[in-house]
């Protein structure tokens, strides 16, 4: 019974109370392959990236126009109001988010729920910055979801033309400077030119990873490269404006030429470059390497064991970057089902405990204050690195205090719960003696269930 | 859930209601008000309300057998000397105890007991609503407003008629005590372990967690009393109070709980003003503990315990008690107290005497798994 326990915490998402453990744990989890849904209604109905965009010009048009009012009428710079246009992306964000919570508390295959919320970490946009404020969402689900079974070379492409991650990483005003636009501007003396911001994150976080063989002139080169993929929809010259809001291949800044990655050259004109570039750089051993290793740590433990890193890389490279194929590597290998268990972050712990008590819906404001509160605020890890993914930046003191008090919070709004026969629910064959002694002596039904969020058992998975 | 504020402003909507003819004519809500207050964790009745006057009392409790003072109530029972408020409402006649009384629940979970006692029903989970709530339905009108001090509605207050729940800041709750429960739980995790006695030291320095002397548990008294007074306020209210399982050390937490439950009560008295004469409140717990005091200086869970009521339409001044004794063969099991009283007897009385409703029809909607038999003469008539 051991293994359904894994199967549900350590794979999925934590186990749902009144659900039934999984009888066939490897079977449970390959078959939400075919259960996932990439794009339920809750996320149909919510607006996409070209929306938000538009809201984004918006917001930032009249932002503009209260500071060009505030100086022609020589008053006093005030912030407040030149930020009040940016609300409407901030609810569109604390809207998304809370589908993102609620879908994770109800989707029929959390193990694939789970790898989204990977991959978006993986991939990282931040909200601190504004212009990714009301986008973060629409990059998960655009972006991220439709492309997590799919090739790693799939979800790359998706990724780095998606307005969310182009606007994050400053890809989007990247001027090639033998561009048509980059001559004119050279004439006129405006300093326009590239931005190698997203080029090397993406060797560095996205596929090769850092110190493993590439340079300066990699990332010279591969920014020249993506020089046109942009934003349309934004630009105030309606040279940029595009067909309308959403990505865009801006041939008038693209950088012409031959350009030379890693070694490779790179003859194609236009957009066609940089996408060759990126499925290279996909399919590159060092890309294996580094995406084997992030799994492996997510699912294996803080220490990824080698034996797990070097099959899943193996598994990566012979399938062509086969997400599935790799997932299923994962599902095979006995280092995860006996691994060391992984500390849960705030989000896990959060969806662990709101999926034990039966939640399914939260709204958004409780939504955002949780996480808030726990340390891990939903799309803002803070940089395009992401969040750590080991012990160390989670279990920390107050950290650990303030789950608690948490867990006393959700057992006393949870309603009448038996915590003695959810515990044996959600850590099948797992349940340590202590903790169910603790749960069984504990006064009252609430303290035995918020003893039971708390426990050790649920810290981790 | 509903704020004071929103309760307030309906009260102000209701009385201007009453000028509205449809409703002039509607049936007048009782001006009659229940309290329930559920000692979760099983508080030890034999501690509270100590059979001094039994020979075998001191011998079972050892160490624990000095309560330190109290008052005298009869020959036979002392009443802890933490509840100096409530030693003050008997001698008024206003409080009345009954001694080895037990709901019909026989084993020691304490989530099964509170259930059997919130229910009414004869085992555990065997139903869905509370005897609270089926109480709502027997009253005149129907429409009586009830409400639970909780942040959620408890088990006792579940049920087809709507309640409203109100969670105050100073709930006298156990959050101390299920943080020593954290404690003890992470002992054996040494990560765990070392984070949370580095978190519990770190917190203790910041904010001094000093015992309030039970101001926390009379801000509750005096805020339920508020949320019952005037023509809306709730006619039905049910406060919970935790922190009664005191497996060791019982002597000093005991008599802490006692001091919060002594001066929530007293809040409870003072704030509702002259609407105390109309007021009754029972106080209970899912069973009661050990005769013997265990090895740490505690009880265990136990069987025979101690309810009381207290309120202007009590006839008090009186313990009952169909005292079995403490010998070893008087007690239940060879361990506990032995109940000769249906609990469920004592509140069926008592609520039937206080709203005016027929004794048996109440007994059976009320605690379908009782023994049926409603005590007459708990209330002044």
């Amino acid at each position: 019974m051991r293994e359904s326990s894994v199967a549900l915490n350590r794979f999925g998402l934590g186990g749902r109370r009144g659900d039934v453990p999984p009888p066939e744990p490897k079977r449970w989890l390959l078959d939400q392959f075919g259960r996932f849904d990439p794009s339920p209604p809750a996320i149909r109905e919510l607006p996409g990236s070209p929306a938000l965009v538009t809201m984004f010009r918006e917001a930032r048009d009249n932002q503009r126009e209260a500071k060009r009012q505030a100086e022609a009428a020589d008053a006093k710079p005030d912030i407040a109001p030149e930020l009040r246009p940016y609300r409407t992306l901030r609810d569109a964000y604390g809207q998304a988010a809370a589908v993102r919570t609620n879908l994770a508390l109800t989707a029929p295959a959390p193990f694939v729920e789970r790898l989204v919320h990977f991959w978006a970490n993986h991939f990282a946009v931040s909200t601190d910055k504004l212009v990714t404020l009301g986008l973060a969402g629409a990059f998960e689900f655009e972006a991220i979801r439709p492309n997590v079974l799919g090739k790693f070379a799939d979800l790359l492409l998706a990724v780095e033309r998606h307005p969310a991650m182009l606007l994050y990483l400053d890809q989007a005003q990247s001027v090639g400077p033998d561009s048509m636009l980059g001559q004119i501007a050279a004439r006129r003396g405006n300093k326009r030119g590239l931005n190698e911001n997203l080029a090397r994150e993406i060797l560095e976080l996205h596929t090769l990873g850092v110190r493993s063989g590439y340079g300066q002139q990699d990332v010279t080169e591969l920014a020249r490269a993506l020089t046109g993929w942009s934003v349309g929809g934004l630009a105030q010259q309606p040279m940029l404006r595009g067909p309308g809001p959403g990505y865009w291949f801006a041939a008038p800044i693209h950088q012409p030429g031959e350009r030379k990655v890693l070694g490779t050259r790179y003859e194609q004109a236009g957009e066609a470059q940089g996408e060759a570039i990126l499925r290279d750089l996909a399919a590159h051993p060092a890309t294996a390497r580094h995406i084997a290793t992030k799994l492996a740590r997510h699912f294996g433990g803080d220490e990824p064991p080698l034996a797990l890193v070097s099959r899943l890389e193996q598994a990566f490279l012979t399938s062509g970057g086969d997400l599935p194929t790799i997932y299923r590597t994962l599902i095979e290998a006995p280092e995860v089902w006996t691994g060391p268990p992984k500390f849960r972050t705030p989000w896990d712990w959060t969806l662990a405990a709101l999926r034990a008590v039966g939640t399914e819906s939260l709204p958004a404001l409780m939504n955002a204050n949780a996480f808030n509160q726990l340390g891990q605020p939903v799309w803002r890890p803070g940089s395009p690195a992401g969040w750590d993914d080991t012990a160390p930046s989670w279990a920390g003191p107050d950290a650990l205090y303030r789950r608690v008090e948490v867990a006393e919070r959700i057992a006393s709004r949870a309603g009448p719960i038996d915590a003695r026969a959810l515990a044996e629910q959600l850590f099948p064959g797992s349940l340590a003696d202590g903790t169910r002694k603790a749960i069984a002596g504990a006064e009252s039904p609430v303290q035995a269930l918020a003893l039971l969020l708390a426990s050790p058992e649920m810290m981790r998975r | 859930m509903i704020d004071r504020r929103s309760l307030l402003t309906h009260g102000a909507m209701l009385s201007g209601a009453l000028f509205a003819p449809q409703i002039a004519w509607a049936a007048v809500p009782t001006e009659r008000r229940l309290v329930f207050v559920i000692q979760r964790g099983a508080a030890d009745g034999l501690a509270t309300l100590a059979p001094t006057g039994d020979p075998a009392y001191a011998g079972l409790r050892g160490e624990l057998a000095n309560i330190g003072g109290g008052t005298k109530l009869d020959g036979m029972f002392t009443l802890h000397p933490a509840l100096t408020q409530l030693a003050g409402r008997y001698l008024a006649g206003e409080a009345l105890f009954v001694h080895a009384t037990a709901s019909p629940y026989r084993d020691r979970s304490h989530f099964d007991g509170q259930n059997v006692l919130e229910t009414g029903g004869k085992l555990p989970y065997d139903r869905d609503d509370g005897w609270m709530n089926r109480l709502i339905g027997l009253l005149p009108g129907g429409a009586a407003k009830a409400l639970a001090l909780a942040p959620a509605i408890p088990t006792a207050l579940r049920g087809a008629a709507s309640v409203s729940s109100y969670a105050p800041t100073n709930l006298p709750d156990a959050s101390a005590e299920y943080l020593q429960r954290i404690g003890r739980l992470y002992a054996g995790d040494p990560q765990l372990h070392a984070l949370w006695s580095e978190a519990v030291q770190t917190r203790a320095m910041a904010e001094n967690l000093v015992e309030d002397g039970g101001r926390g548990a009379a801000a509750s008294g005096k805020m339920a009393a508020s949320l019952m007074t005037g023509p809306a306020g709730a006619r039905l209210v049910m406060i919970e109070s935790n922190g009664w399982d005191t497996h060791a050390g019982q002597r000093g937490r005991l008599a802490n709980q006692l001091i919060g439950l002594d001066a929530l009560l007293a809040a409870l008295h003072d704030g509702l003003g002259t609407a105390w004469a109309d007021t009754l409140v029972i106080v209970a717990t899912e069973f009661g503990r050990t005769a013997a005091v265990n090895g740490t200086g505690g009880t265990d869970h136990g069987t025979g315990g101690m309810a009381f009521m207290l309120g202007g339409t009590v006839k008090g001044g009186r313990v009952l008690a169909d005292w079995p004794g403490l010998s070893q063969s008087a007690l239940y099991e060879g361990r506990d107290l032995r109940p000769t009283t249906p609990l469920d007897s004592v509140l069926s009385g008592a609520i039937a005497g206080h709203f005016g409703l027929d004794p048996v029809r109440a007994a059976r909607t009320l605690f379908p798994g009782g023994a049926g038999r409603p005590l007459e003469g708990l209330i002044r008539t």
